[in-house]
């Protein structure tokens, strides 16, 4: 029983209808139901006032950690919905690299039962591409999308064995799924904490080379090339990534690729002064790289943002560099991040931003939303692209705290989530 | 004290950010305490009433014994924790354990620790000053600085000298030390050793790259050899030791072909035969124990100025007066 709501007067922006412009929008019983020209709102209707500000299509990250099972006081399933509805977002792709990990029906249907309980953004578990994430024999991909998965990746771990990506990228095609990759050779990074250069060598840590992203991305596209699948390239975050990315679509190979927004704003200068905060895998690269991930997101070679959500608790950060964890959080300061530091820049306009973080993840994961048209599920993200505010990590909805964002100032602010026609969150 | 009466800040992590007068007013404060070892009774109460702790998270016997005795003769009271059997080993982070020995009122830490940046971390956290003995692959500052010293005391300076660092730079705090002090100083580096156990890009350091041993005993007044690990042999960085003596090995052979008098300086423990052979080691070029007898006068002038005292004064007060 979802209430009638009417967005009125926003700045409508769907690039899935060609859409920008001021209008109403009516969510009835679910989904979004043709508002016409002024005319047909239900007496019923909760009237909500938009002026001012941006509705799009929810958004929705199709790569995030939420840590349940297993590591519950790092996040759970719950706190992970919560934080990402107040980041804006309606849907979440729930990486598997929990523990357990996510490599059954059985592990996949309790990340659905436990998205539902948490009633907040829609929560669609990714399941594993081998059996315990082992890079050994392939898990059972046709239960686990019986039970709802919607992509299969060993994510947290590259697929070292080529064999095994080729079998998963034939064996998924039969259920329509993308496999995502996180590209990475381990023989030449395993014992890397940050980006290989003069800083890395300056501060006497071991260092992950491009090259170590560079040749696994190459070897994916190769065997999507060979296998038809399709393969989905997670966090890219080096220029020659891009540069193949670029050239295998325009062969017409099977791929859809990721932006992270730390890897669009942040450079490894970052990690100076051994900040765990700005510890990841793949990590923060050089200005050279950044500057291609950025014409790559503009150019559509990247066609997703997606955050990478990967949350620590503050005594795991706290520690020597080479001792932290890799990872930080970023679904409260995603869509902040990117209107200010990309869009504002002039990088992408509006428009493409909503492509980008919402039409084509749909598209892509082959999720409900991305859209406002007729029909489609009442998935609807109302943001105030000129609220000016300060990241506090101490506010973050999410259990975790571990952002290199603290303190900065960010342009536009998520004011109201709406799911399936539910508030689920509102500013 | 106040912070504008420590003419180094509150810590030494490392020599990458301190100026060349701080660097020599270290060394200029060392000269003095050179002779309080060579004293009958070796003890001067410069530090009395302090509190120190070693903390060693990695085995060391030079560096720590060195740091003991430059505490114990400045009559600092000292305790020694070592990875073995404390709690470190029992799964305490390294916050905690600091934590608690800031609980018992301490003045300073020395600390070795495997992860770079490991001393910086505890420096920002705990009010204590805090010393670097050896920080992963980082830095190893009272090394380099006594380096740097037994280099000014042989060749009167080292402005405009050309040092080579020889050997596995890459895993080397010791190397990273000595660049950054020794540039500060205006003194010309160059690194030599297999590409393998180079740093990736390490000419943006400010270094030469001499691939061959035969180049840098050609160029150098000063090499800096560096011990060559068996584990690096084990892990691949270098086919055999026996290769690498063939290749890189400081040889009175290779040395006989120097065009100049060319001082020999290595932080030990040495592997006699494989970087570096007897006869260069214990030869009239090597000054591989003064670098060992000037850690002592080092490390006492980096606790005396830490603990507040001043350079100009440090005379005045190994004759009884406190820092």
């Amino acid at each position: 029983m979802s209430e009638k709501i009417c967005l009125r007067g926003g700045r409508v922006v769907d690039p899935s209808q060609s859409l920008d412009e001021v209008r109403d929008v009516l969510l009835v019983d679910g989904h979004v139901v043709s508002s016409g020209e002024g005319g047909g709102i239900p007496e019923d209707a909760r009237i909500i006032d938009c002026s001012g500000l941006v509705v799009t299509p929810g958004l929705i990250d199709v790569h995030v950690h939420l840590r349940e099972p297993g590591e519950e006081h790092k996040e759970t399933i719950a706190t992970g919905a919560a934080s990402a509805a107040a980041g804006g977002f309606t849907s979440i792709c729930a990486m598997p690299n929990t523990d357990p990990p996510i490599d059954d029906p059985a592990g996949v249907g309790f990340v659905v039962a436990q998205g539902r309980k948490a009633a907040k953004a829609r929560v669609y578990p990714v399941g594993c591409i081998s059996v315990g994430r082992s890079g050994g024999r392939l898990a059972l991909v046709g239960e686990m999308v019986d039970a709802g998965a919607v992509a299969i990746t060993d994510d947290g771990s590259p697929v070292m064995d080529s064999g095994l990506m080729r079998l998963a990228l034939e064996y998924a095609q039969t259920f329509g799924i993308p496999v995502a990759d996180h590209p990475e050779d381990i023989t030449l990074s395993a014992k890397g904490h940050m980006n290989e250069g003069v800083m890395s060598s300056r501060l006497g840590l071991a260092g992950k080379p491009n090259a170590s992203e560079d040749i696994h991305v190459a070897r994916d596209l190769m065997l999507a090339e060979l296998t038809g699948g399709h393969i989905h390239l997670q966090h890219c975050s080096t220029r020659h990534g891009v540069e193949m990315i670029r050239q295998a679509k325009a062969r017409g190979v099977r791929v859809t690729a990721e932006a992270s927004p730390h890897h669009l704003v942040l450079t490894e200068a970052a990690v100076e002064g051994y900040r765990t905060e700005a510890k990841m895998n793949p990590p923060l690269r050089s200005q050279e790289d950044v500057e291609a991930v950025r014409v790559g997101l503009a150019d559509g070679t990247l066609d997703t943002i997606a955050t990478d959500h990967a949350p620590h608790h503050y005594d795991e950060k706290e520690a020597a560099f080479a001792e932290a964890p890799n990872g930080i959080v970023g679904l409260e300061t995603a869509l902040g991040i990117v209107l200010t530091r990309v869009v504002k820049e002039g990088l992408i306009d509006l428009s493409t931003m909503i492509e980008r973080m919402s039409c084509q993840p749909a598209r892509a994961f082959n999720l409900p939303g991305g859209t406002l048209a007729e029909g489609a599920v009442a998935d609807v993200t109302v943001f105030d692209p000129n609220e000016v505010w300060t990241v506090d990590p101490a506010a973050f909805v999410s259990k975790s705290r571990n952002t290199p964002f603290g303190g900065w100032e960010l342009e536009g602010r998520p004011r109201l989530t709406i799911v399936g026609g539910r508030i689920v969150w509102s500013a | 004290m106040s912070a504008m009466a420590l003419p180094l800040g509150k810590d030494l992590v490392g020599l990458e950010h301190l100026t060349s007068e701080q660097i020599l007013q270290i060394l200029d404060t060392a000269e003095p305490f050179k002779e309080i070892s060579e004293r009958r009774i070796k003890k001067v109460p410069v530090l009395r009433g302090k509190t120190i702790v070693n903390l060693f998270f990695e085995a060391s016997t030079r560096t720590r014994v060195s740091f003991e005795f430059a505490e114990k003769r400045l009559s600092a009271d000292t305790v020694n924790i070592s990875a073995s059997g404390s709690s470190v080993v029992k799964g305490e982070t390294l916050v905690d354990t600091a934590r608690n020995l800031e609980a018992m009122r301490i003045d300073m830490v020395v600390m070795r620790h495997g992860a770079s940046g490991a001393a910086r971390f505890l420096a920002e956290r705990i009010p204590s000053h805090v010393i670097n003995a050896g920080d992963g692959w980082h830095e190893h500052p009272t090394q380099g600085l006594l380096d740097l010293l037994t280099i000014r005391d042989h060749l009167g300076r080292l402005d405009g000298l050309k040092v080579c660092i020889v050997g596995d730079i890459l895993h080397s705090r010791v190397a990273r030390s000595n660049i950054y002090g020794l540039r500060t100083l205006g003194a010309e580096v160059a690194v030599c050793g297999p590409r393998t156990l180079l740093p990736p890009m390490v000419e943006e350091l400010g270094c030469h790259v001499l691939p061959h041993i035969e180049d840098a005993i050609q160029w150098a007044d000063v090499l800096n050899v560096l011990r060559l690990q068996l584990e690096r042999m084990e892990s691949g960085y270098v086919p055999s030791l026996r290769e690498y003596n063939r290749i890189w090995g400081v040889t009175s052979e290779r040395m006989d072909a120097a065009p100049r008098d060319i001082l020999i300086l290595h932080p030990g423990p040495m592997n006699r035969g494989v970087e570096i052979d007897s006869d260069v080691a214990d030869g009239s070029h090597s000054v591989i124990l003064n670098q060992v007898t000037n850690g002592v006068a080092v490390r006492m002038a980096v606790l005396y100025l830490l603990a507040g005292g001043q350079p100009e004064r440090a005379e005045a007060a190994k004759q009884g007066g406190e820092a």
